[in-house]
């Protein structure tokens, strides 16, 4: 039975219609990637699985409970986690309390009025073991708009594991960096796989192909094909295209 | 140097009672005899004391959460107008006076929060001032109810009365010694609110409200609450203003009180110290009272001021004292929570 499933989504804004009948389905303990065309309508998909917008019709469940239109910080608390194309961070506190904020932990005391949190050693030796699986535990102190883009990328990835999901959404995780820290970054990702089930949206196609058990294709906001990395390389469109011709 | 932010000051745990906190209790129970010795007056000492619960509850939404009323005035005039319609029509009673003043405000408070929270920026600083607006207009049209523009005129000042315990707060030196022990409960309990992580929350709100959401949080009821609690101590504000003027009128919920609110809060530095809205508060009634004794301008002057400080250093007084302590060796300057060793 599928972790995460999505069936005939459809969402449009005004006149414009950006998803169309979309379905998913993504394993337990795999990475599923998302590719298409700028425009086809990825990043609505993601927004969309994760209570950015809520559908006009389908279905999303997630572990077999029924998660369609329930708003982010709900999406969230089930153990869903994103990261975003554009980089969302906490940007005036330190590297630490960015992911301290995202404890399920800290969480359930965030309301709390008396309790001290920041006087929790074991709070703040589970944020280091988070930064740590990312390579930024050395970075806890720094501030977060101080940190290299690569680093920022990393970070953003530890926010969305620190509320220990069970699934991870990443929009985009190699958009702006360079070679080196794209490698770095598969890297990361293999290790996560053990962890994590794992869905990204993905532009660089050797990456995707390289990490991905299954890839969906999209494009005009439409499912075209979904499949393993070699049965795609088949694919007319995805062969025709210049996303194949990199693959 | 980059503009810093209240997420520069570190959270501190436990007590309360810091330096920072003796410095402003010191300052507090020893105004009754300093305020005349240099040639001030005791009412003086009760104007502090009521707008700095107003300010410092206030920055709670403005500094903490990152939200910009600009409509803050309507919930001290409701807290007045309640104080005074209770002690009018129902019973002369202090506490029942000072919990309407409260349960109306916050009432109010709820009500336009849960209209506005999902609105953050320019259209939510709007819609405070037309919610502002539309309470102003109704306290001066509803003339049954308060008085019209001549507002609630002879409210009593009820004694004090706990278990055995009963003292007349007619003249201002109870008074002042009544408002600043409010005062006194107000800012350590907003204190420790504050370095709670709670108070981490609503800095997290102000810097991202999607990454808050996504990482769990339910920013819309955090927002609603946090208008909420700024509007009831708006409330407790303006019964004691209630008590203070022994009137209640429009002009106290007007924009131009508004204005003044979130003036206040800029030039003390706010945005930057939980002390912030207690140094614009006392620059304020020192500019008022000390300037206007010399022109009658003093608004204008003060008004110069804030232009000034705000192109110059927009965080304020206490930023300013701030970067002064960190270029001294005194404040840690970009982190927020504790490193091990130091817990």
């Amino acid at each position: 039975m599928a972790l995460f499933e999505a069936q005939n989504l459809r969402k449009r804004f005004g006149a414009r219609v950006v998803l169309e009948n979309i379905s998913l389905s993504i394993e337990d303990g795999t990475v599923h990637g998302i590719m298409g065309p700028n425009g086809a309508g990825k990043t609505t998909c993601f927004h969309v699985l994760t209570g950015h917008h809520a559908p006009d019709a389908g279905r999303i469940t997630f572990a077999g409970r029924d998660i369609t239109g329930k708003k982010p910080h709900q999406i969230a608390r089930m153990g869903i986690s994103r990261s975003f194309q554009i980089m969302n961070l906490f940007d005036d506190t330190v590297v630490i309390e960015n992911v301290i904020l995202a404890l399920p932990e800290f969480r359930s005391s965030g309301l709390n009025p008396i309790r001290d949190v920041f006087g929790n050693t074991a709070l703040i030796d589970r944020a280091l073991a988070v930064l740590d699986q990312v390579g930024l535990a050395h970075r806890a102190w720094e501030k977060a708009a101080a940190l290299p883009y690569g680093e920022r990328r990393a970070l953003e990835i530890a926010v969305a594991l620190a509320p220990e999901p069970r699934i991870v959404f990443l929009d985009e995780p190699t958009s702006g960096l360079g070679t080196d820290a794209t490698r770095a970054l598969a890297d990361l990702i293999r290790d996560l796989r053990n962890r994590y089930t794992i869905c990204l949206i993905e532009h660089d196609m050797r990456f995707l192909f390289d990490l991905a058990d299954r890839i969906s294709v999209i494009h005009w906001g439409q499912v075209i094909d979904e499949n393993t990395p070699a049965n795609l390389r088949a694919n007319k469109w995805v062969a025709r295209s210049a996303l194949g011709e990199v693959a | 140097m980059p503009m810093i932010t209240l997420s520069d000051i570190p959270a501190r745990g436990g007590s309360p009672f810091t330096p920072a906190m003796g410095v402003f209790l010191l300052a507090l129970s020893t105004a009754p005899f300093s305020l005349p010795a240099v040639g001030l007056y005791q009412y003086l000492g009760i104007e502090v004391a009521i707008w700095l619960i107003v300010a410092l509850g206030f920055n709670l939404l403005f500094g903490y959460i990152g939200l910009h009323s600009f409509g803050h005035g309507a919930y001290l005039g409701i807290g007045a107008y309640a104080f005074g319609l209770f002690q009018q029509e129902i019973a002369v009673s202090l506490w029942g006076g000072l919990l309407a003043a409260i349960s109306a405000a916050t009432i109010a408070g709820g009500i336009v929060a849960a209209f506005i929270s999902h609105r953050r920026g320019i259209y939510y600083a709007l819609m405070t001032i037309a919610f502002g607006q539309i309470f102003w207009f109704c306290a001066i049209k509803l003339h049954g109810v308060t008085g019209g523009e001549d507002g609630l005129l002879g409210i009593p000042r009820p004694d004090f009365v706990l278990g055995p315990i009963r003292f007349s707060l007619a003249d201002n030196t109870s008074l002042y010694w009544f408002s600043a022990v409010l005062l006194a409960l107000v800012a350590i309990g907003l204190w420790r609110l504050v370095n709670a992580p709670f108070g981490r929350v609503l800095q997290a709100i102000r810097q991202n409200e999607t990454r808050a959401r996504f990482v769990g949080y339910d920013v819309w009821r955090i927002k609603w609450l946090t208008f909420t609690l700024s509007a009831a101590f708006a409330g407790l504000a303006g019964g004691l203003f209630s008590m203070a003027q022994e009137s209640a009128y429009p002009d106290v919920m007007s924009l131009h009180q508004s204005g003044l609110i979130v003036m206040m809060i800029l030039v003390g530095g706010g945005l930057v110290s939980f002390w912030g809205p207690v140094l614009g508060v006392i620059l304020y009634f020192v500019a008022r009272d000390v300037i206007g004794g010399i022109t009658e301008t003093w608004l204008l002057w003060f008004g110069l001021m804030f232009v000034i400080m705000v192109m110059s250093r927009p965080e304020g007084i206490a930023g300013l004292i701030h970067v002064a302590r960190t270029r001294l060796g005194h404040a840690p300057a970009g982190r927020s929570a504790p490193k091990p060793t130091e817990v």
